[in-house]
């Protein structure tokens, strides 16, 4: 798994950190509160570094691995941040089989990074995600939240172009 | 009173909305404000239609008219000559490339709605989903209102009973006995879940009904939790599906406001709340057990079973636990009564089944469907075949604890006893098409891929002997593979199916299962002749450079490997030992020069 620990440090603002104990506050006592909690730690924080797990699981009054166990057991937790610009490409079987293997290759190359990692700069990240239901629009991928359907491999060099500038 | 003669329908769907039809909503508003028509049609926001390939889809009613590949930049003529003119826009009406070269000009018209019975999309298409008035004048929540107030909670279950209504997840146990044990289970407390973690690559039935039809699965969760004798509810639903999510948020709000969820529901007394859950991507959290685990904020891991969930579930307390689509049927069935639930299906399928209809298939999208119709119909028919010409080879059904059913088939009819008995299953309603070019041995790795990433690791057979037919499999595929491989491959299926604590392990190996008995000639070419078929396998391809060459050099420019020589204007060629197949040249060739095979 590339959800290993990275050498980018954690740095945080104190809205950040306010918004944080806000939702720890508002969960707290809930039962079952401890995925709600990280879901809407990692909607703060754009992922979930170990520092941040810490201060869920004291919030919580959970140790560290027990949180650990939750955010390291469920794929969309990650412990990396992302890209500026995400990249996702369906790998659904709708997709797979009309070829989003070979996008997600060719995507790899000219960006400069492998499907869960993150370029050296920062500016994007890959994943390959699960089904994200567009079917109907196979093979689909999405970067910044923009949809790109119906894709034939030599669409991708201009598409990605948009985001290079 | 204002006098509504035109209503636009907009699909809203994921689907549909990926395709900028949120665009053609507000353009369309735009161009009825400026020819001044505001007050006399109105633009609807509705679910999915069903026919996502063709999207985004506009519908005009009360012609009926339906449009699709809609543009944004297509909402003026619809207003100024559809609704302002009362004209047909006939370069959008839908051309179901009949022979005659007629089109269709309305949604009842066509091949792919004609076979369809729609109980459980029933609303999806037609009401704005963000609407509880509209669910209301669709007869939404009547049936909870005369279950609240004129059946004991004994007759409904006894109604869901007699209907044979089963499971739409995937095993299909009967909904009536779930419902049964549940009630039947003593404690004070006690919960109703609904399952909407559709994490089949390929499925989106529950979706597009969570999306277009989000009331009716709030109705009948608060009708099963009278019938059980529960007071709270959860909906646990994946998070990659923010636009059903939302939709599910606001419905929950506008029930609440309306009386029909909270602490004195239609004025009985009886109380029923709900609370939304958001799975975090892990397919296995689909299985109830690890769904319960999952709510409970623990890693999402199954437990075994006995003690059932109905017995033993959420928090330890007893659980009704069904899928979104199963909930769907519910109102219907109560509204119209089990005899006519009865009569539509199969002797032990009753009722319809909702299938995604995806991959190698004209028509994309979402399908309704009578159980006992046949593959052929769902394919041909609906489906509209294969695009350009090419050859129906299987359709895959259930996903990765599925199987692929082969062209031979093609006339079995869709029930949960016919498709088990062909080495596939129901499943939750995922259908994916594949046609001549697919390699199976590649599909059944995928799947393998799949599974082996999605096991929780909780027991062995399937966190190990998953990863070691997936170890296999790659042999097979890279030309390694020997046929003692095969052997072992349908020894493992074996103990993974008979040994896997839950679901997920004992029908991770149907995949393999199903397409080795029948495509099992596809996987010795890959053994035997190191040869891919299909030409999907890379490792068994070669590329060649035929005689339309015309020496452009574009290809020997391109290539990252330099394993292509030769003069400008003479042929070129590969050199194999060099050519690392990654097709750069293939893609860049414009005189369809290079081969693969």
């Amino acid at each position: 798994m590339p959800n290993t620990k990275t050498a980018v440090p954690f740095s945080s603002t104190p809205e950040q950190m306010k918004a944080l104990d806000a939702v720890i506050a508002k969960h707290k006592g809930q039962a079952g509160a401890t995925m709600p909690v990280l879901q809407e730690a990692q909607e703060i924080f754009g992922y979930l570094p170990e520092e941040v797990q810490l201060i869920v699981a004291e919030g919580l009054g959970l140790s560290l691995s027990e949180v650990y166990g939750v955010v390291s057991f469920y794929t969309q937790f990650s412990v990396n941040p992302k890209g500026q610009k995400q990249i996702a490409v369906c790998m659904g079987t709708a997709c797979y089989v009309k070829g989003a293997k070979e996008i997600l290759e060719k995507i790899e190359k000219i960006v400069g990074c492998k499907a869960g990692g993150i370029t050296p700069d920062g500016m994007f990240s890959i994943d390959a995600t699960r089904c994200i239901g567009a079917c109907g629009l196979a093979p689909v991928i999405t970067i910044d939240g923009d949809v790109y359907g119906r894709l034939e491999l030599d669409q991708i060099d201009g598409i990605l172009a948009k985001y290079m500038k | 009173m204002q006098l509504i003669r035109s209503h636009i329908l907009v699909c809203a769907g994921t689907g549909c909305h990926a395709s900028k039809s949120d665009e053609v909503i507000e353009s369309l508003n735009k161009w009825l404000i400026e020819e001044k028509m505001d007050k006399e049609a109105k633009v609807i926001k509705t679910g999915c239609f069903g026919l996502c390939a063709l999207g985004p889809i506009v519908v005009v009613y009360p012609e009926g008219a339906f449009y699709s590949h809609v543009k944004p930049s297509d909402a003026e003529v619809i207003v100024k000559e559809h609704i302002v003119k009362g004209r047909l826009v006939t370069r959008l009406l839908h051309d179901d490339h009949k022979p005659t070269g007629e089109v269709a000009a309305s949604l009842s018209d066509t091949d792919f709605y004609r076979s369809q019975l729609r109980i459980a999309l029933r609303n999806c298409g037609i009401i704005n989903p963000e609407s509880i008035d509209e669910y209301i004048a669709f007869e939404g929540y009547s049936a909870l209102a005369k279950a609240l107030t004129e059946q004991k909670p004994e007759e409904i279950i006894d109604i869901i009973l007699k209907s044979g209504l089963r499971g739409r997840g995937g095993a299909g146990f009967p909904t009536g006995r779930k419902w049964q044990f549940a009630a039947g289970a003593p404690g004070d407390v006690k919960y109703v879940v609904c399952n909407a973690d559709e994490g089949d690559p390929g499925a989106f039935m529950d979706r597009s009904v969570l999306e277009g039809d989000p009331h009716s699965l709030l109705e009948a969760m608060t009708i099963a939790g009278y019938a059980v004798g529960a007071n709270q509810g959860y909906i646990y639903i994946r998070a990659e599906y923010p636009i059903a999510v939302e939709r599910l948020q606001i419905a929950i709000q506008q029930s609440k406001e309306y009386g029909f969820l909270g602490d004195n529901i239609f004025g009985t007394g009886f109380k029923f709340d709900l609370e939304i859950r958001l799975g975090a991507g892990a397919f296995v959290c689909g299985e109830e057990t690890a769904l319960l685990t999952s709510i409970e904020g623990n890693r999402g891991e199954p437990r075994p079973r006995p003690p059932f969930p109905a017995v033993k579930g959420l928090f330890g307390k007893p659980t009704l636990l069904s899928n979104v689509e199963s909930y769907a049927n519910v109102p219907w069935i109560l509204q119209n009564g089990w005899e006519a639930f009865d009569k539509i299906g199969t002797a032990t399928s009753k009722g319809t089944k909702i299938f995604a209809l995806g991959g190698k298939i004209t028509n994309t999208g979402l399908v309704e469907v009578p159980m006992g119709t046949t593959l052929r119909t769902v394919v041909e028919e609906i489906g509209g075949g294969c695009p350009g010409g090419k050859a129906f080879k299987a359709a895959q059904t259930g996903g990765p604890s599925g199987g692929c059913i082969p062209a031979s088939l093609i006339d079995t009819p869709i029930d949960y006893e016919s498709l088990t008995a062909i080495g596939s299953m129901m499943g939750s309603g995922g259908l994916i098409v594949m046609d001549e070019d697919n390699c199976m041995v590649d599909i059944a790795r995928y799947f393998l891929d799949f599974t082996v990433d999605e096991s929780c690791g909780k027991c062995t057979p399937c966190r190990i002997g998953t990863k070691r037919m997936c170890q296999i499999l790659d042999k097979i595929t890279e030309g390694n593979g020997t046929m003692e491989d095969i052997e072992l491959l349908e020894d493992l299926c074996k103990h993974i199916a008979k040994n896997s604590l839950c679901a997920l392990g004992q029908t991770a190996p149907n995949p393999v299962l199903s397409t080795l008995r029948y495509f099992r000639d596809e996987y010795e070419a890959h053994v035997r002749e190191k040869k891919c078929p299909a030409g999907i396998c890379k490792h068994l391809l070669t590329y060649t450079i035929n005689d339309k060459c015309i020496g452009c050099t574009a290809c020997a420019r391109v290539c990252p490997a330099e394993a292509i020589s030769g003069k400008v204007k003479e042929k070129h060629v590969i050199d194999p030992a060099k050519c690392i197949k990654c097709n750069a040249c293939m893609d860049k060739c414009k005189f369809s020069a290079i081969e693969k095979g």
